[in-house]
């Protein structure tokens, strides 16, 4: 029997020596993709059907650590950057970065391309990009000067914990500067795992193997495919018979995902939450909704656990502006939702409330308020508007949905032509900075209803500036109490959405609490 | 003879000037511009942003500077580039022609080579067991919507067979190109073949009760000469329109199907550039799917002469 052990010790050795090697190189990801992205150039867009494409091809500072399933400030990792350190008082936040990193055009990456990158996301050098929707999150930068070919310096206005999340989200990838904007849109050159091949507009994307990626061995895949495919049930199909390897993140509604996974049991599945919410609209600036009670009444009127069941069969989560626990780290906890005026069990009870400063504002059974509920004409918009319809109508409001043709949805909203809408929107990261500095703020683009309150824009920059988690945890729990009272963009449920894999992909690791990240897959290995 | 082709192509030239006209208008009376939609990815509409890519697509200048911009370089053979893909328009329509053409060509033979012979199967046999049964199978793909017929189909694929017969890349040799097209073809051809087979069986009921066919008959001819040499040639005019019709449809607008099977033919590109407000790509396109209506109502009636020696004559 002793005899036996020194062999198992070797069986065992061998063993694991066999699976640390196990990851086999080569093959193809062929992964779906649910539409046409609008351009190649993650800066310039605000969609994950540019984001998850793309992401492969670039690389960011720092990112959200691959292997946690959550995206937290405090899992952030080095890429581009080696290291980084703040100093004079959290004001200066200099980042060294890796040495021996080539563009995929084999050109040097050097710290004049972070620099570069930066002066257009914060609009000191204007009209390389025809677009920059990310523009408020970099509000604090005052400038980013560089040090050497390896070092770069972001010296800000104020600290701001935060601004490392933004960072390491996948919307933050470092720009070559020598490649114009244009090509950025149509053949992007990053540093990352994949290199660009083709984009077949309405047909597909392909990424193939960078042969010279800075992480030694890596990537493992020859390339990833994406397909296009705009009909869901082909979708579903195509995913089922094993065509594909993966499918788009969180395209998956929990019915759809049911029916898949009964169809092929051996897939592996995960419902995320995709950090969209749908949000009640009002425009303040149109009587009568400039009337705050008005505003309130509406507020009370909506029964979130309704919107969750009818939508999604109860896995939407309710919420405030931030992303609800258990995925979500700044969200409201039970408790203290049940504090916020309209969040609690009790809807009736509210309706109740909202019914009384009706009457008191002179509507009732016999007055209706009439007006219409604008929303996009595609249907997540469509099938909330019309359950917001139903709810106002227990407050005396009598709505009519107002389909407007998604082309001009954003137009409509940036001019206030509307007077009660619903819209469903998602931010980049669970942070309360993106959240509110992108929403919320007096003035900013995708602050659709145009709230401004000045006394709560301070408390904005006070929890920014808040280094210890639970003191700023709580301040941003009152500040988002405040903007769900204030009626500033109700928010009526928090999505989430599926995504499916065979078990043939290894290293597949989806964050539970972003759609926008984790999409680099430089280990993702296949069974050959 | 001559001189009918050269009116005609006449006509085609104020036909597709027409054409031109109307889209140009059509597309810019049409709610949102291009300029709108870009930010539509971005969730938010930056108006100085905004202001700069209208004066870079040159969409604030007159439209009929637009229009002369248009027509010009489509006279020099430059469709201009896309506004989306930002990529030479003619780059972006070539390649997809092939793929509608090769789909549109086969739900065609497909159509005709059902449609004809079960029409006349069913003319010659009226009022039998086999008549009502071709009747009852045309009706049922009338009323079928191509969607859901498609839909049917991937399912049944998928459970007999466990494949998906789906486009998801070029087709490497002609073998595997039948192959990808051949069931979505059969799934649009079938509503076609239920056409041409009733308007073949109608017109073919009709011509076999003419003096001409009993003369024939009498003559001491065999039933399949007298059926597809004196019946058919002249029952077929009808349908000849009809597969006009079919084609110019077939072009533009098989939408649905390739959704269905996923296929980037041409169809579906206009659809997603029209959404856009992809002002070269839609423009390009319609004028493209006009062109092949046009030439292929002439072809029709050029057909028509050819079948009956009396438009011939008159001709």
């Amino acid at each position: 029997m002793h005899a036996s052990r020194p062999w198992l010790a070797l069986v065992c050795l061998l063993a694991s020596i066999a699976t640390a090697n196990a990851q086999t190189k080569g093959g193809t990801l062929r992964v779906t993709h649910r539409d046409n992205p609008p351009s190649a150039s993650i800066l310039e867009e605000a969609t994950i059907s540019t984001d998850m494409p793309f992401m492969a091809v670039f690389n960011n500072l720092v990112v959200f650590d691959p292997a946690s399933d959550l995206n937290r400030l405090d899992r952030v990792v080095p890429e581009l950057a080696t290291s980084w350190a703040l100093s004079d008082n959290d004001r200066t936040l200099t980042f060294q970065l890796r040495d021996g990193v080539t563009w995929h055009d084999g050109k040097p990456f050097t710290s004049a391309d972070v620099k570069c990158t930066w002066d257009m996301l914060t609009g000191k050098v204007a009209g390389k990009m025809r677009k920059n929707p990310r523009k408020t999150w970099w509000f604090n930068i005052k400038d980013v000067a560089t040090d050497g070919d390896n070092k770069v310096v972001f010296h800000l206005f104020d600290p701001q914990p935060s601004i490392m999340a933004m960072f390491a989200g996948g919307f933050s990838p470092v720009y070559p500067c020598h490649v114009p904007a244009n090509e950025m849109r149509t053949h992007p050159i990053g540093t990352g795992p994949f290199m660009f091949d083709s984009f077949k507009q309405n047909e597909s994307i392909r990424l193939v193997r960078n042969p010279h990626y800075w992480k030694p061995g890596l990537p493992y895949l020859d390339a990833i495919e994406y397909t296009i495919i705009a009909n869901r049930s082909t979708m579903i199909l195509a995913m089922a018979t094993g065509k594909f390897d993966l499918t788009f993140t969180a395209e998956l509604t929990p019915e759809l995902m049911k029916g898949l996974q009964e169809q092929a049991p051996s897939l592996q599945c995960i419902m995320q939450a995709t950090n969209t919410q749908g949000n009640l609209l009002v425009n303040r600036e149109r009587p009568p909704f400039d009337n705050e009670q008005i505003r309130k009444a509406m507020v009370l009127s909506i029964d979130r656990k309704a919107f969750s069941d009818i939508l999604s069969r109860g896995v939407y989560e309710i919420g405030g502006a931030n992303m609800a626990p258990p995925e979500g780290f700044w969200g409201w906890s039970k408790a203290y939702l049940e504090t916020v005026p309209g969040y609690g069990a009790d809807v009736e009870k509210s309706r109740e409330e909202g019914r009384r400063i009706m009457k008191s504002l002179g509507y009732g059974p016999d007055n209706l308020l009439q007006l219409k509920v604008t929303t996009r004409n595609i249907p997540d918009y469509r099938d909330a508007a019309v359950i917001l319809i139903d709810h106002l109508k227990s407050i005396y409001i009598q709505g009519e949905l107002d389909p407007v043709d998604t082309s001009v949805w954003y137009a409509r909203l940036a001019r206030k032509d509307y007077s009660v809408g619903m819209n469903v929107q998602g931010t980049g990261i669970d942070d309360p900075d993106v959240q509110f500095f992108e929403n919320y703020l007096c003035g900013s683009e995708r602050n659709y209803t145009s709230y401004c309150n000045a006394d709560l824009e301070k408390k904005f920059h006070e929890q920014s500036q808040m280094k210890d988690i639970d003191i700023r945890r709580k301040l941003v729990w009152d500040i988002d109490k405040q903007l769900q009272e204030d009626g500033a963009r109700p928010v009526v449920y928090q999505g989430k959405g599926g995504t499916c894999w065979w078990p043939r992909v290894h290293n597949i690791r989806i964050a539970r609490n972003t759609i926008y990240n984790h999409w680099r897959f430089e280990d993702v290995w296949l069974d050959q | 003879m001559f001189q009918y082709i050269l009116r005609r192509l006449g006509l085609m030239v104020l036909t597709l000037f027409g054409v031109s006209v109307a889209i140009f208008v059509l597309l810019r009376i049409v709610p949102g511009n291009i300029a709108d939609i870009l930010f539509d990815s971005a969730g938010m509409v930056d108006p100085v942003e905004k202001q700069q890519i209208v004066k870079d697509l040159g969409l604030d200048l007159p439209l009929v500077t637009q229009y002369a911009h248009w027509i010009g370089g489509l006279a020099r053979g430059d469709l201009g580039y896309s506004y989306v893909s930002e990529k030479p328009v003619l780059d972006e329509i070539l390649p997809r022609i092939p793929i509608t053409a090769r789909l549109a060509g086969l739900a065609l033979l497909f159509a005709v080579c059902a449609g004809v012979p079960f029409g006349v199967i069913s003319a010659v046999r009226q009022n039998t067991g086999l008549d009502y049964l071709l009747r009852l199978i045309s009706l049922a793909a009338l009323s079928m919507p191509s969607f859901w017929l498609g839909l049917l189909v991937l399912m049944a694929f998928v459970n007999w067979f466990g494949i998906l017969p789906i486009y998801d890349k070029a087709p490497p040799t002609w073998g595997a190109a039948i192959l990808m097209y051949g069931v979505p073809a059969a799934t649009v051809g079938f509503r076609s073949s239920a056409l041409i087979m009733r308007l073949t069986r109608s017109s073919m009921l009709e011509v076999l009760r003419q003096d001409y066919v009993r003369t024939a008959r009498s003559k001491g001819l065999s039933e399949p000469a007298v059926t597809f040499i004196h019946a058919l040639r002249n029952a077929v005019l009808p349908v000849i329109t009809t597969i006009g019709i079919e084609t110019a449809f077939l072009f533009g607008g098989l939408i649905v199907t390739e959704t269905v099977f996923n296929i980037p033919g041409v169809a579906r590109f206009l659809v997603e550039a029209i959404r856009w407000r992809d002002y070269p790509m839609v423009q390009n396109l319609v004028m493209f799917i006009a062109v092949i209506v046009v030439l292929v109502n002439l072809i029709v009636d050029l057909a028509y002469m050819f079948v009956d020696p009396r438009i011939r004559l008159r001709a």
